[in-house]
């Protein structure tokens, strides 16, 4: 049932299905990186193939290759009840280009198989909506199921935050007590705080608020 | 002094109004799972929420790498640490998948029963938590004491109550003991007792009721959007459930029910599971009147399955065959595979590559609460905070399978 599915790429698409292949059942599809939010979307548009259910994704490290990573998606139709495996092979040696387009605009339950790749395995989608690391904390170096980390390799201990540092998406006061800014915001342009540019600025600043009170627990140089 | 009544200008009183942040969790009474939910706003109503999970990641995946593949089966344990069973049976069943076995019947039979058995202690812990994080603690305790009568069941099979490593590729561990039958039929009714005692003390309760309807609706095309799978899903009125759409071990030849709700609020998330405990047992009671009582539970293959220990001490081929299976592993040929099985929370996957040797070259499983967690965010923006404890209780979000 799925093979119908391989034959309709492999009509609508020629050269940029690069493989097609069926183990132990599943139906697989290697395609080209370029195409492959135009095969997503087509997989999931085109009523012979009606790929409405967003399964899973995930990232292979192949260290030996030459595009290293594999990207694998997998779909099932609701209504049809057949499943395919969507493939593709992104970046060098030093995974510095592993880069592919997300689909999350076609499925909106990619959004965090995406960021877990992202996280696990460094490969960078291009276009997602919020791109950041969800498994490990944002100081984490390195993608742990890459083959080259260590398993027992050991993080640097995080220090503690003492600037304003505080990452999307919420601004520099999350987690801070009720009522109590830490920080000075500059009124004419909410991105400054104290004194500097803030990479992630509070989202809605008071426009006609009590002045900022200073912090009780600045550290006095 | 002024007057207090007199009118005055619109807005000229306007007080400085700024978004409120919340933090929930990672360790939150109402929260029981280890998430942290981040929360703007607006007087009690929710405007923005960003769910942050990850705080039980123990790299699952990363360490499956490095044993063999008998070896995993103490980390797929502890995925979905509410029902094992199910998970060393989804893992079983795509090891052997690649390596093209079928197991014996009586095994099929085996990872039926006690894989519905651990359906229930995970429908029966989510329901009961659901029902104490709104304040109804008696029916907890309820649920807690149903499920220990399965636990026990399972100390009697396994030699473990949570726990168990029981799976084994080929077959299971240790074949069914003589009186399990009787056990299960004697145990039950007990449970099924405990829970309808349960059900009769929360479904006339006009609190539990008020905070459960219509609260965190979500509706099917939103729901399979998102790729949430199981009860989460069946609640929005989408009757797709592996065991019926894809048959695997034996379920098709049982008779059972899918449950639907119809709105996909947390009252039917709620009720689905209700039902799925009493279609869990209509499963069992065929299941246990079909299963075989005497044949061989582990297949016939001496490179996939572990001999006798007396022909291990006795003869030179079991010597060989133990060391090999167990200094090797069971060589698995090259290739990759997806499987899928119905766990307690939905679709659980598991996607394998093997390289051909004795050690997975990467096992990814597909956790069901991953994507029915990320729908959190979308269920609680524009609810109110105490909307938030029971939308997060119908989700069973379990923190072992979420992050890994």
């Amino acid at each position: 049932m799925s093979k119908a599915v391989l034959e309709a790429l492999k009509t609508r698409f020629g050269d940029a299905i690069w493989d097609t292949q069926s183990q132990f059942g599943d139906e697989t599809a290697i395609v080209d990186p370029d195409k492959w939010f135009e095969i997503a979307r087509f997989l999931k548009s085109d009523p012979r193939c009606a790929m409405n259910m967003f399964v899973d994704l995930c990232g292979v490290d192949y260290p030996d290759r030459d595009p290293r990573f594999e990207v694998v998606l997998h779909l099932r139709s609701l209504e049809k009840g057949h499943r395919i495996r969507l493939k593709t092979r992104v970046g060098d040696a030093e995974a510095d280009t592993a880069e592919v387009d997300s689909i999350t605009p076609i499925w909106g339950g990619a959004n965090w198989f995406e960021r877990e790749t992202y996280d696990l395995m460094g490969i960078v989608f291009r276009g997602h909506p919020d791109l950041r690391r969800i498994l490990m904390y944002p100081e984490f170096k390195g993608h742990p199921l890459r083959k080259d980390y260590p398993a027992n390799k050991i993080q640097p201990l995080v220090e503690l935050l003492e600037g304003p540092e505080k990452f999307a998406p919420f601004g520099p006061d999350e987690g801070m007590p009720f009522g109590r800014q830490t920080h000075e915001y500059n009124r004419d342009d909410p991105k400054m705080v104290d004194g500097r540019e803030h990479p992630n600025p509070s989202p809605e600043l008071p426009a006609r608020g009590p002045a900022p009170r200073k912090s009780l627990a600045v550290k006095e140089s | 002094m002024e007057p207090l009544d007199q009118d005055l200008e619109e807005g000229e009183l306007e007080l400085p109004a700024e978004p409120m942040m919340l933090n929930m969790g990672p360790s939150h009474p109402a929260m029981h799972g280890t998430v942290r939910i981040v929360v703007e706003l607006s007087g009690e109503t929710i405007t923005k929420a960003d769910v942050q999970i990850g705080y039980l990641h123990r790299g699952f995946e990363k360490m499956c790498e490095r044993g063999t593949w008998t070896q995993c089966y103490p980390y797929v344990d502890r995925l979905n640490y509410v029902s094992p069973m199910l998970n060393n049976v989804g893992f079983s069943l795509a090891v052997e998948k690649m390596l093209g076995i079928t197991v014996p019947e009586r095994a099929q039979y085996y990872r039926v029963a006690l894989g519905e058995l651990a359906r229930i202690c995970d429908h029966l812990t989510c329901n009961g938590a659901m029902a104490m994080e709104l304040g109804a603690f008696t029916p907890f305790l309820w649920y807690v004491r149903a499920r220990e009568m399965i636990w026990d069941i399972f100390e009697e099979e396994t030699g473990a109550r949570v726990t168990h490593s029981f799976g084994r590729v080929g077959g299971m561990a240790k074949p069914p003991t003589a009186y399990f039958k009787d056990l299960v039929r004697a145990t039950l009714p007990r449970v099924a007792s405990v829970v309808a005692e349960s059900e009769g003390l929360l479904l006339k309760n006009r609190i539990f009721l008020d905070r459960l309807e219509s609260v965190g609706k979500i509706s099917s095309a939103d729901a399979l959007e998102l790729s949430w799978t199981g009860p989460c899903l069946r609640s929005t009125g989408v009757p797709y459930d592996i065991r019926r759409a894809h048959p695997y071990l034996v379920y098709d030849r049982f008779e059972f029910d899918v449950p639907v709700g119809t709105t996909g609020d947390n009252y039917d998330r709620f009720m689905c599971r209700q039902e799925e405990i009493r279609q869990s047992m209509r499963i069992l009671e065929q299941c246990l009147e079909q299963m075989p009582d005497d044949g061989p539970i582990d297949v016939d293959d001496p490179r996939i399955v572990m001999p006798p220990k007396n022909e291990v001490y006795n003869t030179i081929e079991g010597t060989i065959q133990h060391f090999k299976i167990v200094m090797e592993g069971i060589k698995v040929p090259a290739g990759e595979v997806y499987s899928y099985t119905e766990g307690g929370n939905g679709e659980l996957g598991f996607y394998l590559v093997s390289d051909g040797s004795g050690t997975p070259y990467r096992v990814r499983i597909r956790p069901p609460c991953f994507a029915i967690t990320q729908g959190l965010e979308r269920l609680i923006v524009g609810a109110m905070i105490p909307d938030v404890v029971p939308t997060f209780g119908s989700m069973n979000m379990i923190g072992g399978e979420c992050d890994h």
